[in-house]
C-alpha cells in the first residue's frame, strides 16, 4: 500500500497537469478497498479518484456498482463491519483515521453530502429552518440559503415541515443544508434523479452557481452517464466495485475506451440520432458473485480469453485518462508503442517515467 | 379531526353503556337474594320486612328499569347507600380517591422515568451487556407479581433497612411521597418491561431511518441525532404505552393498596367483595372501568398530535 | 411477549441451540414439577402439622425453611403448594382453550354477525382492565378456587379467541377447506376434525406463553383473600398469611413462597417464549 502511495505521489508531483498544479486536490481516494463480512467480493476494489478545489467530478455506474460507498468513505462513513485499505484524503487529512470529535467536525464543516431522496433526508416531524440551523447555519442566514437555492418566501418555508413542501422545493431546501456549513466539497449523491426534468435542470444550475460562489468541489454521482458528460469536468466510470475509465467529460462522449462505457452510452437513447439501441447482454453483477479477471468479462462482446483471468489495472490513455480494459490496453500499446503492462508496478513507473 | 374525535367519543359512550351493564347485570344475576342480606339475615325475616326492603331498595322493579335507575343516579353521582357501612357510597369513594390518585400518579412519574430511561440506555447501548441487563432485568421485575414484589420491597427496605414506612398513607407533601415511594414502586415495577421494551424498539425503528443516517453524516452531535431525531421520532409508541399501561394502573391499585394498608379505592372494592356490599363494589368497578376506557380514549386522541403529518392529513 | 429477541437482522438459519436462560428454566421447571410429583415424598412434615411450639422459628435442620405463625413447615408446604399452584393454572387455560378456541373458530368460519357479536363482546370484557373482570365474577359467586379458576378461565377468553380468529381466518383460505366443502363434508365437521387440529400447534405455543401470566393471576387472587382458602398451602394464599410476620421481622413466611411463584413464572417466561417460537415456526 505505502509503494503504491508514494509512486502516485510521484506521479502528481512530477506529472501533474497545469490545471492540477494551480487548483491543489481536495478528495484524493488511493487503492481503496473495503470489503464487508458476507459478500463475496469487495464493494470497493482498487479506487482511485480525486476531485481538485473547484472541479465537478462525476461517477457513473449502475447500482451497486460502488459509487454512494466511494462518495460516503469521503465522509469516513463505511458499512457497518466494513474492513479497508487504501487511503481517503480530504484536504490532505486522512478521514479513515479521524475518529469521534474529529471526525464529526470533518462531517459538519468539511464535506456535506446531498441524499437522493430529500423526503428521506428531512426529519418528518422538525421544520426546515431547524434542519438548516442544525445543519450550522444561523437563523437569519437560514432564510438566507433558503432564499438563495430559488425558494419563494422563505421565511415562511422556514418554518414548514418537510410534508407541506414538494420533491423538487424539499431537494433545494437539502441542497440548502448541505451548502450551510460551507464545505469544501460537495458530494451530490443521485441529487437530481428523483425529479422531473425541468426542476432537475433548475436544482442543477441552482448546485453548480452556489458551488462556484463557495469554491467547492463536487462530486456528482448518478447513473446516467449523459447528464454527467454534459454537467461535469471529469468522469469516472464505475463498475462491480472499480473505477473501469477515467476521462475528461468530452474525450468519455466523443470517444469511450471502455467497452462497458460504450455500452452505457449505446444502451441509451439520445436526441437527433437514429441508431439502434444497443443493451448490455447479461445482469449487472451482484456482491455474491466473483471474478477471477476482468469483471466485465462474462457481459463483454470484445471478450478475450485472456480477459477472464486479467486483473484490472489502469492503462493510461491521453493525459490524465485511464482505462482498466486489457484489451483497449494492448490496443493503445500496438499504436503508441507503449508495451502491454504486465504487473502494476511496471505500469505505474512507465506512467511516472514516460 | 372532528369527526374522529365524535367518532371516538360515541365509542366511549359505548363501551362504557356495556360495561355498566355488565356491571350491574352481574349482581342482579347473583345467587341469592340481596334483600335477604339488606333484612339483616334469614333469622329474623318475615315476608312483611322482606317485601318492604325489596320496595325501599327498588329490587322488585324489572332488570332494565332497575339498570336505569342506577345509570341514571350513578351519572348523578349519587351511587347510593353501602350495605356494610351505612355511608353514600359517594363519600366513601370521595373520601379514597385522593390516595388512589396519588398512588397511580407517583407510579406513573417512577414508570416513565425509569421504563423510558432503561429503554434509552437499552436502545443507545444496543447488542452490548447493558441492552441485555435492561432486557434481562425488565423481563425479571414483570415476572414478579406485585403483591411478591410488595412483600420483598418491605422486607427488604421497610424492616430490614428501616427507610421506609411499611403502612399508610401519610400526611403533607413529603410524608406521602415517603410512604407512598414503596407502594408506587411495587406498581410501577411490573410496568417497566413493556415500557423499556416499546422505547427501546420505538427508537430503533426510528434510528434506522435516512434522515438520522444523513444527519450523522452531516456531523451532527451524537447527544442532538439521540434527542431530536431518534427521541422525539419514537415519541408515538412511547407515548401510547405509556397511557394505556397508566390507565391500567388503577385496575393494580386493588392488590397493592391490600398488600399496603393503604386506604384507597382499590382495597375498598376488596373489602366490599368480601362483605358483600354490592353498591360499592358496584360503584368501584364502574369508576374503574370509566377511568381505563377514558383514559385509553384521551391516548388516542393525543397521539396524532405528536405527529404533524398525521395531524395535518386529519384537518385537510 | 414473544418480540423478546429484538435482532436487528436475521442472519442465516436460526440457531437450534437452547440458551443458557432457557436451559437453567427449563431446569427449574423441571426441578418444581418434580418437586410438586413427589411432594409427600419429599416433604418432612404434612403441610397442615401445627405446632405452635415452633411458632416463626428461622432456618434450622429441623425446618430447612423455616416455619409461619402456626409452627406449619415451610418447605412442606411449599412442596404441597406447588401442585394447586401448577395444576389450577392448568386448568384455568384449558377452560380458556375450550372457549376461546370455540368462539374464534366461530366467528372466522361464520364471519357476519357471530364474528361482529364476539367481536362486541370481547370488547367489552377488554374495558375492564387487570383483574377486573375476573373480580367481578368473584364479588357475585363468591370466593374459592372453583370461582376463581372459572373466573379467570373466562377472563382469558377474549385473548385466546381473538388469537384463534386471526390464525383460523387465514386457515379458511386455504384450498383444502373447500375441497372438504366440496365433499359435502358438514362445517362442524371440517372445523372439529381438520381445521381446529392445524391450528393446534400455534394455539398450544400461545396458551404456553399467557401460562405465567394465569400463575401470577390466579396467586394474585388467592392473595386478595378471593381464590383458595385456608388450609390450603396455595402460595399466593402462603403470601398474604406471612404477611404479618414480616412487620415482627419474620420474613420467611412470605418470602419463601413468594420466591417460589417469582422463580417458577420467570422460568415459565423464559422457557416458554422459546418454546412457543419453536411451536410457531415449525408449522
Amino acid at each position: 500500500m505505502t509503494e503504491a502511495t508514494e509512486t502516485t505521489e510521484s506521479t502528481e508531483t512530477t506529472e501533474s497537469t497545469e490545471r492540477a498544479e494551480a487548483t491543489p486536490t481536495l478528495l484524493s481516494l488511493e487503492d481503496l478497498t473495503v470489503r464487508v463480512p458476507g459478500t463475496a467480493r469487495p464493494l470497493l476494489d482498487s479506487v482511485t479518484l480525486t476531485v481538485a478545489e473547484g472541479e465537478v467530478v462525476g461517477l457513473v455506474g449502475e447500482s451497486g456498482s460502488g459509487k454512494s460507498t466511494t462518495a460516503k468513505a469521503a465522509l469516513g462513513l463505511l458499512p457497518t463491519g466494513a474492513s479497508c485499505e487504501g487511503s481517503v484524503r480530504v484536504d490532505g487529512t486522512d478521514v479513515l483515521r479521524l475518529r469521534g470529535e474529529a471526525l464529526r467536525t470533518h462531517r459538519a464543516d468539511t464535506v456535506a453530502m446531498i441524499h437522493q431522496d430529500p423526503r428521506a433526508t428531512l426529519n418528518p416531524v422538525r421544520r426546515i429552518g431547524d434542519f438548516l440551523v442544525e445543519r450550522g447555519a444561523t437563523r437569519e442566514r437560514a432564510v438566507e440559503l433558503l432564499a438563495a437555492v430559488g425558494l419563494s418566501d422563505p421565511e415562511h418555508r422556514a418554518r414548514q415541515r418537510p410534508h407541506e413542501l414538494s420533491g423538487g422545493m424539499l431537494q433545494r431546501v437539502v441542497i440548502a443544508g448541505a451548502l450551510a456549513a460551507r464545505p469544501r466539497l460537495l458530494l451530490a449523491d443521485e441529487a437530481t434523479s428523483a425529479l422531473d426534468v425541468t426542476t432537475q435542470a433548475e436544482i442543477l444550475t441552482q448546485l453548480r452557481t452556489a458551488r462556484e460562489e463557495q469554491g467547492a468541489g463536487l462530486l456528482f454521482i448518478t447513473h446516467d452517464l449523459h447528464l454527467a458528460a454534459a454537467y461535469c469536468d471529469r468522469v469516472y466510470v464505475m463498475y462491480a466495485g472499480r473505477v473501469v475509465e477515467e476521462r475528461t467529460a468530452r474525450a468519455l462522449f466523443t470517444a469511450p475506451a471502455h467497452p462497458y462505457t460504450r455500452g452505457l452510452l449505446s444502451c441509451s437513447p439520445t436526441l437527433g440520432e437514429s441508431r439502434a439501441l444497443v443493451p448490455i447482454q447479461g445482469r449487472p453483477p451482484s456482491l455474491s458473485d466473483t471474478f477471477p479477471g476482468c469483471p466485465f468479462a462474462p457481459r463483454c462482446g470484445e471478450a478475450e480469453e485472456e480477459c477472464e483471468t486479467w486483473l484490472p489495472e489502469r492503462v493510461p490513455l491521453e493525459e490524465g485518462a485511464s482505462v482498466a480494459c486489457r484489451v483497449v490496453g494492448r490496443r493503445s500499446a500496438g499504436r503508441n508503442g507503449w508495451a502491454q503492462p504486465t504487473t502494476a508496478g511496471q505500469t505505474k513507473n512507465k506512467v511516472s517515467h514516460g | 379531526m372532528l369527526a374522529r374525535i365524535s367518532r371516538r367519543l360515541a365509542g366511549l359512550l359505548a363501551t362504557l353503556f356495556a360495561a355498566s351493564f355488565v356491571i350491574f347485570a352481574a349482581v342482579y344475576a347473583a345467587p341469592g337474594d340481596p334483600a335477604v342480606f339488606l333484612a339483616g339475615g334469614r333469622d329474623k325475616l318475615t315476608p312483611e320486612r322482606l317485601a318492604s326492603v325489596r320496595a325501599q331498595y327498588h329490587l322488585d322493579e324489572p332488570l332494565v328499569v332497575q339498570y336505569g335507575r342506577w345509570l341514571w343516579d350513578s351519572v348523578h353521582l349519587d351511587l347510593g347507600r353501602s350495605f356494610q357501612y351505612s355511608d353514600q357510597v359517594g363519600d366513601l369513594i370521595a373520601a379514597r380517591l385522593p390516595t388512589t390518585l396519588e398512588l397511580v400518579a407517583y407510579a406513573t412519574v417512577l414508570f416513565v422515568v425509569l421504563g423510558v430511561g432503561a429503554g434509552i440506555l437499552a436502545a443507545v447501548r444496543r447488542s452490548t451487556w447493558v441492552d441485555s441487563a435492561v432486557v434481562g432485568g425488565t423481563t425479571l421485575a414483570a415476572s414478579v407479581p406485585s403483591f411478591v414484589a410488595a412483600i420483598a420491597l418491605v422486607s427488604l427496605f421497610g424492616v430490614q433497612l428501616g427507610w421506609f414506612p411499611v403502612t399508610g398513607s401519610g400526611t403533607g407533601l413529603t410524608g406521602t411521597l415517603h410512604h407512598l415511594t414503596l407502594p408506587a414502586l411495587s406498581l410501577a415495577l411490573g410496568a417497566l418491561a413493556i415500557i423499556s421494551r416499546v422505547t427501546r424498539q420505538a427508537m430503533a425503528d426510528a434510528a434506522a431511518s435516512d434522515h438520522v443516517e444523513a444527519a450523522r453524516a452531516s456531523g451532527v452531535p451524537e447527544r442532538d441525532i439521540i434527542r431530536r431525531h431518534v427521541l422525539r421520532n419514537a415519541l408515538g409508541p412511547i407515548v401510547t404505552m405509556c397511557g394505556l399501561v397508566m390507565a391500567g394502573m388503577l385496575a393494580g391499585t386493588v392488590v397493592v393498596e391490600t398488600a399496603f394498608g393503604l386506604s384507597g379505592i382499590g382495597s375498598l372494592l376488596v373489602g366490599a367483595i368480601n362483605a358483600h356490599d354490592f353498591p360499592v363494589a358496584q360503584a368501584v368497578l364502574l369508576l374503574m372501568v370509566t377511568g381505563y376506557v377514558v383514559v385509553t380514549t384521551l391516548v388516542d386522541l393525543v397521539h396524532p398530535l405528536l405527529d404533524p403529518r398525521v395531524k395535518e392529513v386529519r384537518t385537510v | 411477549m414473544t418480540t423478546l429477541a429484538l435482532r436487528p437482522v436475521a442472519t442465516g438459519r436460526r440457531t437450534r441451540r437452547r440458551p443458557v436462560g432457557v436451559l437453567l428454566a427449563t431446569a427449574a421447571l423441571v426441578l418444581v414439577v418434580l418437586a410438586a410429583a413427589l411432594a409427600p415424598l419429599l416433604a418432612p412434615y404434612a403441610p397442615d402439622a401445627i405446632d405452635l411450639s415452633a411458632s416463626l422459628a428461622g432456618t434450622s435442620g429441623d425446618h430447612l425453611l423455616g416455619t409461619d405463625s402456626s409452627g406449619q413447615d415451610l418447605l412442606s408446604r411449599v412442596l404441597f403448594g406447588a401442585r394447586t399452584s401448577l395444576i389450577a393454572p392448568l386448568l384455568l387455560l384449558t377452560v380458556a382453550a375450550l372457549l376461546g378456541v370455540t368462539l374464534g373458530v366461530l366467528s372466522a368460519w361464520r364471519g357476519g354477525w357471530v364474528d361482529t357479536l364476539v367481536s362486541r363482546l370481547t370488547d367489552v370484557m377488554y374495558a375492564f382492565p387487570g383483574l377486573l373482570f375476573t373480580v367481578l365474577i368473584i364479588a357475585v359467586f363468591g370466593t374459592g378456587t372453583t370461582t376463581s379458576v372459572l373466573a379467570l378461565g373466562l377472563a382469558f377468553t377474549p385473548t385466546v379467541a381473538r388469537y384463534t380468529r386471526s390464525l383460523a381466518l387465514s386457515e379458511v383460505r386455504k384450498p383444502y377447506v373447500d375441497a372438504y366443502r366440496v365433499q359435502g363434508m358438514g362445517g362442524t365437521r371440517i372445523c372439529a376434525l381438520h381445521l381446529v387440529p392445524n391450528l393446534g400447534r400455534a394455539v398450544l405455543g400461545y396458551l404456553v406463553v399467557l401460562f405465567g401470566e394465569a400463575l401470577m393471576s390466579l396467586a394474585t387472587l388467592s392473595y386478595l383473600g378471593f381464590g383458595a382458602q385456608p388450609p390450603s398451602s396455595d402460595w399466593g394464599l402462603m403470601v398474604q398469611e406471612g404477611q404479618s410476620a414480616v412487620v415482627q421481622g419474620a420474613l420467611l413466611p412470605a418470602l419463601v413462597p413468594g420466591t417460589a411463584i417469582a422463580l417458577v413464572v420467570v422460568s415459565v417466561n423464559v422457557a416458554g417464549v422459546w418454546a412457543a417460537d419453536r411451536l410457531g415456526s415449525q408449522d
